[in-house]
C-alpha cells in the first residue's frame, strides 16, 4: 500500500484548506523557482527520467510530448493547455485536483510552460464544473496576487499567464484538437493530423495539450525527483495514479495509488470490497467508458497499469473503475454508453456519426433480445467499421465498449435473443410492445 | 519533389501534395466526397482512405495525409477495400435508396461510387434518418434527408462566395447544414453547390424534376450574360435549353458559373421573336422575310450614308457585329457604335478597355484599387477571384466609388473621381504588383474620358505599367462588349456616337439586339430596325423586326474582358423563323444590292481575323506588360466630383434574356436592393 | 442543445447586454490575445444565459441574443448558432426556473439513477426529458456523464452537483427547491466528498499547520 508520504494529492479530499496558504502549508509553492532554475532541458529530461505517462487515458510519455515544443520560438508564442474536460464517464479526479488542490495544478502549469517556452496557458475546464472553476479562478487570483504567476513569476525572470476557460457541455472537446477548436471558438471538432498541436495547435502556434493530473504531478516529481517516482508502481507504468471507483462496490472513492496495484487489492483494501463479496462480482471497466470491459475471471488477478491491461485487450484510461456485480444488466450497461458516444460524437465523420447511432439502436434492441443471433456478429462487425476510421478516437471508444461486451459476453447476449424469441413465440400472454 | 509509389506506379508530386492528389497523378481513382481541391480540406467523409506503408498501420485518408519522399500508397488493398466498403455502408444507412426519384440520380457520386463500394443488400435494420428541408431562396433546392454532410457547400459558400449563410448546427446524427435561421443564400455564386453537392440534396429548383442528364445534348460554349466568359455547357433536349453547367477553365472562371448565368435560361424561353414584323399604318404585323427586307431596303434607297447608323448590343457575337459594319460600310455610313451605355473606351488601342492584368493575373496582384465597380456584381466570378488573392493575404484592396460588402474587406479611398490620385497612391506604389481596375461606372458618365485617362495616369504613375506587368484594368459588364470594340464597332471618322445617333440623328436605325439604349429619345421619325432575339425594349420601337439568335443558338466569337477570343456553340436552334444573325445580315446586304462578301461562317471568320489578328487567337490569351505608356485620349485633370455610380443594380435583370427570366424576377424580387442594404 | 429555431415560444425580439455581463464581457474578452476574440463565444453565450436567468428565471439563449454575441465578437451569426446548437448546455428555449439535470450514464445507473429519475418525475409532475413542469419551476434534462462519478448518481440543479443520490434524498431536495431553499450542494449522504463513505481510509497519517 502506497504510503501517505509518498501520495501527491495530500488534499484529494479536500478536508483542508484549498487555498494558497493551505496549499504552501502542504508544501506546494515551496521555492518553486529552484525547479525554473534548472533550465528547460533539465526539467524536460527530468519528466522523462521520471517515465510518466499522460494521466487523461492515452498514457503517452509526458515528458517526451513536452520535448516536442520548438526550441526555438519562430516568432509565434507557444502554448500550453490544460485539458480539464473531464468527461469520461467513471472519471472523477481531475474535479478533486480542480475544487481541492488547484495551486498543485496551477503551480505544475507555470513548470510545464516555462519548460516548453509558453509564456501564456489556458485551462479549458467542462462547462458543468462550475464551481470547481470558480476555486480554481480563486486560486489563480491568489497567484497572481503572490506573484507566483504572472509577469517574473515567482521571481524566476519568466513571465507567465494563466487563464481559465470554461467549456459548454461537449465531451469531445476532451480530444486535444476538438480542444483547441472549442477554445478558438468553433465547435469541438477534432481537426486533422498532421499538423500536430506541437507544430500547429491554439492560433496556429505550437502548443502542448496536456490532462490536469498529468501537470499536477510535475511539480513534486521535481522536487522528489524522478527517482522517487519511477521506484513507485511497475516499470514503464511508473508513479502513483489517482483511481476512481465506481458502480457497485460498497464504498466508492476516489484514491491515490501506485500504478500496478491489482485490481482487487484496490477494490477490497479502498472500497470496502464488491457488493455482495468479490464472488458476485460480474465485470469490470477498469479505465472509464471507452476500455472494453473485462469479466470477473481477468479481474481476479489483473493489475492496474497501461501495459498489464492492455494484455488483456483493455486499457488503463483514466483509471476509472466501473465495478459490475452479478446483478447487473451487462448489455444495458454497454448499450448506455452506446448511447453516450452517439450523444457525443461530433458528427463530423461518416463512420462515428453513422456508426455510434447504429451501434446504439442495436444495442438497444439486443438489451430485449429483440434481435437475431446473427447480429452479433453484424454489430461486432460494424464496430470494425467504425475503429481506425475516423479522425479522432471517439469512433474507437464507441466501438470498443461493445467489443469487449461480445468478446467476455456474448453467451448473454445470445441467451437475451433466444428468450425473447421464446416470449414472442408464445401465445400472446403480454401486450405486444 | 517528393518521389511516392502508388500501387507500384513511380509518380514525382510536388511537395506539399497530398496523397490524394499523388494517386492521381499515378491515375489511381480515388473516391472521395469531401474532398474539392478548390476547397479547404475537410478529411470528414473518410471515403479516400488509403494503405501507406510505414505510417500508422490503419487506413489513412489521403486528401489530408501530406506526401513525403519514399512513401509507398496502396490504394486498393483489402485494408483499403474493406474500410472504404464500411464508409459507403455508413453513408448508405441513412441516406434514402431513392434513386428513381432523385434529381441527382445518374450523375450523382454517392450513386457511382455504390456500383463499386456498395453492397447489395442493407444491413441496417433501424429506421431512417429524416431531415426537415431548407428553403435557401429561388435558386437551391433542398432535400436535406439526403445530405451526406460532406460540409462541400459550407465550405464553398464561406470560403469562396465569401458570404458566410450556411453551417452545420447541432451534432453527431442530429448535424444538419443548413443557415438555422431561414434565409435566401445570398451569395451571386450560390447555384455553384448544387455542382459541389455530390448527391442530391442540393439540386437546381428550376430544374427540379425537368430531365435526366442521359437525355441531354451537352454543348460546350461560352457565357455572355457578363463579361468573364464563364466556359459553360449546354445541356439541351430538343429545341430547349434546360441547364447551363460552368466548365472547368483555370484562367477564367476555374469550375464556377455565377447566378444568373446559370439560371436566366428560362428566359431563353419567353417573349422570344420567332419571326420578323413589319409596322404598317402604326401598327406590328407579322411579315415575310422578304417583306420584311424589302421595307427596310425602301427605307434605305435614298438614304445618305451619314443618316445610317448601327447599334450593336451587349450580347452580340462578334461575327454579327462585324457583318453589320460591313453593310453600314457598304451603305456609307461611318455611324456605328457598341457602347449602349456611352461609356467612353477608347477603341484606340486595346489595352485601353482590357483586363490586362488578366483574370488568373490577380493572383498576383499585391495591390488593388476598384475604381466605380462594384464587381461583385458586375463580375461574380471575377470578383470571386479577387476574394481568392485577398484570402491569401498580403493585398490590400482600395475601393472608389459606392460602398458595398465585396466579400472581401476594402479600404474606403472616396466615393468620386476627384480621389483617383487620393488615399491609396501609395498603397499601390508600394506594391509589386498592383492592380487598377476600371469600371464601366466610371465611364459611362460625363466625365467618362478624363476618368479612364486618369486611371491610366494613376496606373503609369504608380508603377503598374511595366514591360513585365500591366495593371491597368478595365471590367466590363456584359458579354459583347470587347468583341464589339475588336471589330472596331465605334464611328469612323465623323461618325455619330450612340447619343448622337438618338435625337433624330439618323433616318435609318438599325439596333443588333441593342435593348438598353433609351428608346424615348430615338427621333420620332427614325425608322428603327430591331434585329435580336428577345421582344424587349428595342423591338417595341422597332419599324421592322428581325428575329435572331440568342448565344445558346448560334455559333459565334465573343471576346471577355481580358481580351480572350472564344468560340459559343449552337446548341439548339433558334425558334420558328429566326436565324443566326450573321446570316440575316448577309441576306438583307443581297435585297440592298450591297452584298457581304462572305456566305459561310468560315469566310467571315476569315474576313474577322484579317480585320484584326485577336480573332486568330482562340481561348488562348497571352499576357502582356505594357511598354508604351501613352495615356488615352481624356485630359486627367477634367475630373468632376461627382461620386460614382453602380453599373448594375439589379444584379438578376441586366439583359434582354434575364428580363424575360421568371426564375431571375424572383430573385430580383427576394435580392431587392432594399432587402439587401437591411440586411 | 439542438433544437430547431422554429419551436413553439416566443423568441424576444432584442436583447442586450446589461452593466453585469458587460463587466463579465470585459475580463472574458482579456484572456484572449488581439484579434482572437471569437475565443470568447461560449463564455459570452454562458453570460447571456445568466442574464437571462437574473432577468426572466429561465436561464436559456434567445436568438438575438446570439445575434448579439456575434456581432460582439465579429463572428458571422452562422458561426455563432453553430456554437449554439453544438454543445449541449446551451438552452435554445425556455427552460424552468431550477435545471434538473440528471446523469443516468452507466456509472451513475448503476448505482440508481433512475430511481432518482423516477422521483424527479414523482415530485415535479414532469413526464419526460426536456420538459418543464407545470408551475414552471423544474426542467428535467437528461445529461450524460457529469464527472462525479464516485459520488454517483448525481442530480446537478443549476451549477451545484447534488451527490450520492436517491429516491428519497431527490424527493426532499425537490420540496426544499420549491420552498425557495437551496440546500449546500455535495454528498448527499454526509460523507467527505469522494472519500469512501465513513471517512477517509488514506491520507490519515498527515497534519498540515492549518489554513485559513
Amino acid at each position: 500500500m502506497l504510503a501517505d508520504k509518498d501520495r501527491i494529492f495530500t488534499n484529494l479530499y479536500g478536508q483542508h484548506d484549498w487555498r494558497l496558504v493551505g496549499a504552501r502549508a502542504r508544501g506546494d509553492w515551496d521555492n518553486t523557482k529552484a525547479i525554473l532554475d534548472v533550465g528547460r532541458d533539465k526539467i524536460i529530461d527530468e519528466m522523462k527520467a521520471s517515465g510518466l505517462r499522460g494521466r487523461g487515458g492515452a498514457g503517452f510519455p509526458t515528458g517526451l510530448k513536452w520535448s516536442f515544443m520548438p526550441k526555438q520560438s519562430d516568432g509565434r508564442p507557444a502554448y500550453l493547455i490544460v485539458n480539464a474536460d473531464e468527461s469520461e464517464p467513471g472519471t472523477c479526479k481531475d474535479r478533486d485536483i480542480l475544487r481541492h488542490d488547484p495551486h498543485k495544478l496551477i503551480e505544475g502549469c507555470l513548470v510545464a510552460s516555462f519548460a516548453m517556452g509558453a509564456h501564456t496557458s489556458y485551462i479549458y475546464i467542462r462547462g458543468e464544473f462550475y464551481n470547481e472553476a470558480c476555486n480554481l479562478q480563486t486560486a489563480i487570483d491568489e497567484a497572481y496576487a503572490a506573484g507566483l504567476i504572472g509577469k517574473n513569476a515567482c521571481g524566476s525572470g519568466w513571465d507567465f499567464d494563466l487563464y481559465v476557460h470554461r467549456g459548454a457541455g461537449a465531451y469531445i472537446c476532451g480530444e486535444e484538437t476538438g480542444l483547441l477548436e472549442s477554445l478558438e471558438g468553433k465547435k469541438g471538432m477534432p481537426r486533422l493530423k498532421p499538423p500536430f498541436p506541437a507544430a500547429m495547435g491554439l492560433y496556429g502556434c505550437p502548443s502542448t495539450v496536456n490532462n490536469v493530473e498529468s501537470i499536477a504531478v510535475a511539480p513534486t516529481i521535481m522536487r522528489r525527483g524522478a527517482a522517487w517516482f519511477t521506484a513507485l508502481g511497475r516499470p514503464q507504468n511508473t508513479g502513483t495514479k489517482l483511481f476512481c471507483i465506481s458502480g457497485h462496490v460498497n464504498k466508492p472513492c476516489n484514491v491515490e495509488e501506485e500504478l500496478g496495484i491489482p485490481l482487487r487489492e484496490l477494490i477490497d483494501k479502498y472500497c470496502g470490497g464488491v457488493r455482495g463479496g468479490w464472488d458476485n462480482l460480474l465485470a469490470v471497466i477498469p479505465g472509464g467508458a471507452s476500455v472494453p470491459v473485462l469479466p470477473k475471471s481477468i479481474c481476479d488477478e489483473i493489475l492496474m497499469d497501461f501495459d498489464s491491461l492492455r494484455a488483456v485487450r483493455s486499457g488503463l484510461g483514466t483509471a476509472a473503475v466501473i465495478v459490475m456485480d452479478k446483478s447487473t444488466d451487462i448489455i444495458k450497461a454497454i448499450a448506455r454508453l452506446s448511447q453516450f458516444y452517439k450523444h457525443e460524437s461530433c458528427g463530423q465523420c461518416t463512420p462515428c456519426r453513422e456508426g455510434t447511432g447504429w451501434m446504439m439502436r442495436v444495442m438497444n434492441r439486443m438489451v430485449q433480445g429483440r434481435a437475431e443471433i446473427g447480429e452479433i456478429d453484424t454489430l461486432e462487425q460494424v464496430t470494425r467499421q467504425v475503429e481506425g476510421h475516423t479522425i479522432c478516437a471517439l469512433g474507437d471508444a464507441a466501438a470498443w465498449p461493445i467489443q469487449g461486451l461480445i468478446r467476455h459476453f456474448r453467451p448473454e447476449m445470445e441467451a437475451r435473443i433466444t428468450a425473447y424469441k421464446a416470449r414472442a413465440a408464445q401465445p400472446v400472454a403480454m401486450a405486444a410492445e | 519533389m517528393a518521389k511516392v509509389t502508388v500501387d507500384g506506379i513511380e509518380v514525382e508530386v510536388p511537395n506539399g501534395s497530398n496523397v490524394l492528389q499523388a494517386c492521381e497523378a499515378a491515375g489511381k481513382e480515388v473516391p472521395r466526397f469531401c474532398y474539392h481541391d478548390r476547397l479547404s480540406v475537410a478529411g470528414n467523409c473518410r471515403m479516400c482512405l488509403v494503405e501507406i506503408e510505414k505510417a500508422p498501420p490503419k487506413p489513412i485518408s489521403s486528401c489530408s495525409w501530406p506526401v513525403a519522399d519514399g512513401m509507398v500508397v496502396h490504394t486498393d488493398s483489402p485494408m483499403v477495400r474493406n474500410a472504404r466498403r464500411g464508409v459507403m455502408e455508413f453513408l448508405l444507412i441513412n441516406h434514402p435508396l431513392d434513386c428513381p426519384i432523385c434529381d441527382q440520380g445518374g450523375e450523382c457520386d454517392l450513386q457511382d461510387q455504390a456500383m463499386g463500394y456498395g453492397s447489395d443488400h442493407s444491413r441496417y435494420a433501424e429506421n431512417k434518418r429524416a431531415v426537415k428541408d431548407k428553403d435557401l431562396g429561388p435558386l437551391v433546392k433542398t432535400v436535406m434527408t439526403r445530405c451526406i454532410h460532406c460540409t462541400r457547400c459550407i465550405r464553398f459558400i464561406t470560403e469562396v462566395a465569401g458570404v458566410p449563410d450556411l453551417g452545420a448546427t447541432a451534432r453527431g446524427e442530429s448535424m444538419e447544414v443548413g443557415t438555422y435561421v431561414e434565409k435566401a443564400l445570398s451569395s451571386e455564386l450560390s447555384g455553384n453547390i448544387i455542382d459541389l453537392c455530390p448527391v442530391g440534396a442540393l439540386t437546381s429548383k428550376p430544374y427540379a424534376f425537368v430531365a435526366r442528364s442521359w437525355e441531354l445534348k451537352k454543348t460546350d460554349s461560352v457565357d455572355v450574360l457578363d463579361a468573364v466568359g464563364t466556359n459553360i455547357r449546354i445541356d439541351a433536349r430538343g429545341p430547349e435549353v434546360l441547364r447551363i453547367l460552368p466548365r472547368v477553365n483555370e484562367d477564367v472562371n476555374e469550375e464556377w458559373l455565377a447566378d444568373k448565368s446559370r439560371f436566366a435560361l428560362d428566359g431563353l424561353k419567353r417573349k422570344r421573336l420567332d419571326r420578323p414584323w413589319a409596322r404598317r399604318d402604326g401598327k406590328l404585323h407579322a411579315a415575310s422575310w422578304p417583306e420584311a427586307f424589302d421595307a427596310i431596303a425602301a427605307k434605305a434607297k435614298g438614304l445618305a450614308g451619314d443618316r445610317i447608323g448601327a447599334i450593336a448590343g451587349d450580347l452580340c457575337d462578334a461575327e454579327s457585329m462585324l457583318a453589320l459594319k460591313d453593310l453600314m460600310v457598304a451603305l456609307g455610313s461611318p455611324n456605328v457604335d457598341c457602347r449602349q451605355d456611352g461609356a467612353a473606351l477608347d477603341a484606340s488601342r486595346r489595352d485601353y478597355y482590357c483586363f490586362n492584368t488578366s483574370i488568373a493575373g490577380i493572383e498576383e496582384a499585391d495591390a488593388i484599387l476598384l475604381i466605380g465597380t462594384n464587381p461583385r456584381k458586375e463580375a461574380p466570378v471575377l470578383n470571386a477571384r479577387i476574394r481568392k488573392r485577398w484570402m491569401a493575404g498580403g493585398c490590400t484592396i482600395g475601393l472608389i466609388g459606392e460602398a458595398a460588402n465585396l466579400t472581401y474587406d476594402v479600404m474606403m479611398v472616396g466615393a468620386g473621381p476627384d480621389t483617383i490620385m487620393g488615399g491609396f497612391t501609395q498603397v499601390l506604389r508600394d506594391a509589386k504588383k498592383p492592380m487598377v481596375i476600371v469600371g464601366q461606372g466610371a465611364l459611362a458618365r460625363p466625365d467618362g474620358a478624363a476618368v479612364l485617362a486618369a486611371a491610366w495616369k494613376l496606373a503609369a504613375d504608380v508603377g503598374a505599367l511595366s514591360a513585365d506587368w500591366h495593371g491597368f484594368n478595365v471590367l466590363h459588364t456584359v458579354g459583347g462588349r470587347v468583341g464589339g470594340l475588336d471589330v472596331g464597332f465605334v464611328p469612323g471618322p465623323g461618325g455619330k456616337s450612340v447619343a448622337q445617333m438618338l435625337g433624330g440623328g439618323v433616318d435609318l436605325l438599325w439596333l443588333l439586339a441593342a435593348d438598353e439604349v433609351d428608346t424615348s429619345k430615338i427621333g420620332a421619325n427614325t425608322f428603327v430596325v430591331y434585329q435580336g432575339h428577345h421582344g424587349d425594349a428595342g423591338a417595341a420601337r422597332a419599324d421592322v423586326i428581325l428575329p435572331g439568335a440568342a448565344y445558346t443558338e448560334k455559333n459565334g466569337t465573343y471576346v471577355n474582358t481580358e481580351g480572350r477570343v472564344q468560340r459559343g456553340f449552337l446548341a439548339v436552334y433558334p425558334p420558328g423563323e429566326a436565324r443566326e444573325d450573321w446570316t440575316i445580315l448577309r441576306a438583307f446586304s443581297q435585297v440592298a444590292g450591297q452584298p457581304l462578301p462572305y456566305d459561310d461562317l468560315g469566310a467571315l471568320r476569315r474576313r474577322l481575323e484579317q480585320l484584326n489578328p485577336v480573332f486568330g487567337r482562340v481561348g488562348f490569351l497571352p499576357r502582356f506588360g505594357c511598354s508604351d505608356v501613352t495615356s488615352p485620349a481624356g485630359n486627367p485633370a477634367a475630373v468632376s466630383a461627382t461620386p460614382f455610380v453602380a453599373a448594375v443594380t439589379n444584379y438578376y435583370q441586366t439583359d434582354p434574356i434575364s428580363r424575360a427570366s421568371p426564375t431571375m424576377a424572383e430573385c430580383a424580387g427576394v435580392f431587392a436592393p432594399a432587402r439587401l442594404a437591411a440586411e | 442543445m439542438a433544437e430547431t429555431s422554429t419551436a413553439a415560444f416566443a423568441q424576444p425580439t432584442e436583447f442586450a447586454f446589461d452593466a453585469e455581463s458587460n463587466a463579465a464581457i470585459e475580463t472574458v474578452l482579456a484572456r484572449y490575445p488581439a484579434g482572437r476574440q471569437a475565443s470568447g463565444v461560449i463564455p459570452l453565450l454562458d453570460i447571456v444565459q445568466r442574464q437571462m436567468k437574473r432577468q426572466t428565471g429561465s436561464a436559456w439563449v434567445p436568438r438575438v441574443a446570439m445575434d448579439v454575441v456575434a456581432k460582439r465578437l465579429g463572428m458571422a451569426p452562422i458561426r455563432v448558432y453553430e456554437v449554439v446548437t453544438f454543445y449541449f448546455m446551451f438552452n435554445t428555449k425556455p427552460i424552468g426556473r431550477y435545471h434538473l439535470q440528471l446523469c443516468t450514464t452507466t456509472p451513475c445507473w448503476l448505482r440508481g439513477s433512475d430511481d432518482v429519475v423516477k422521483a424527479c418525475r414523482d415530485a415535479t409532475g414532469i413526464q419526460s426529458f426536456g420538459e418543464t413542469s407545470a408551475d414552471g419551476l423544474f426542467t428535467m434534462t437528461e445529461v450524460e456523464c457529469v464527472g462525479a462519478c464516485a459520488n454517483a448518481p448525481i442530480l446537478q440543479v443549476d451549477d451545484d452537483f447534488y451527490e450520492d443520490m436517491d429516491a428519497e434524498r431527490t424527493k426532499v431536495l425537490i420540496e426544499a427547491l420549491k420552498r425557495g431553499e437551496v440546500p449546500k450542494p455535495g454528498s448527499m449522504s454526509g460523507r467527505q466528498t469522494s472519500a469512501p463513505e465513513g471517512g477517509p481510509t488514506t491520507l490519515t497519517t498527515l497534519t498540515f499547520p492549518a489554513g485559513e
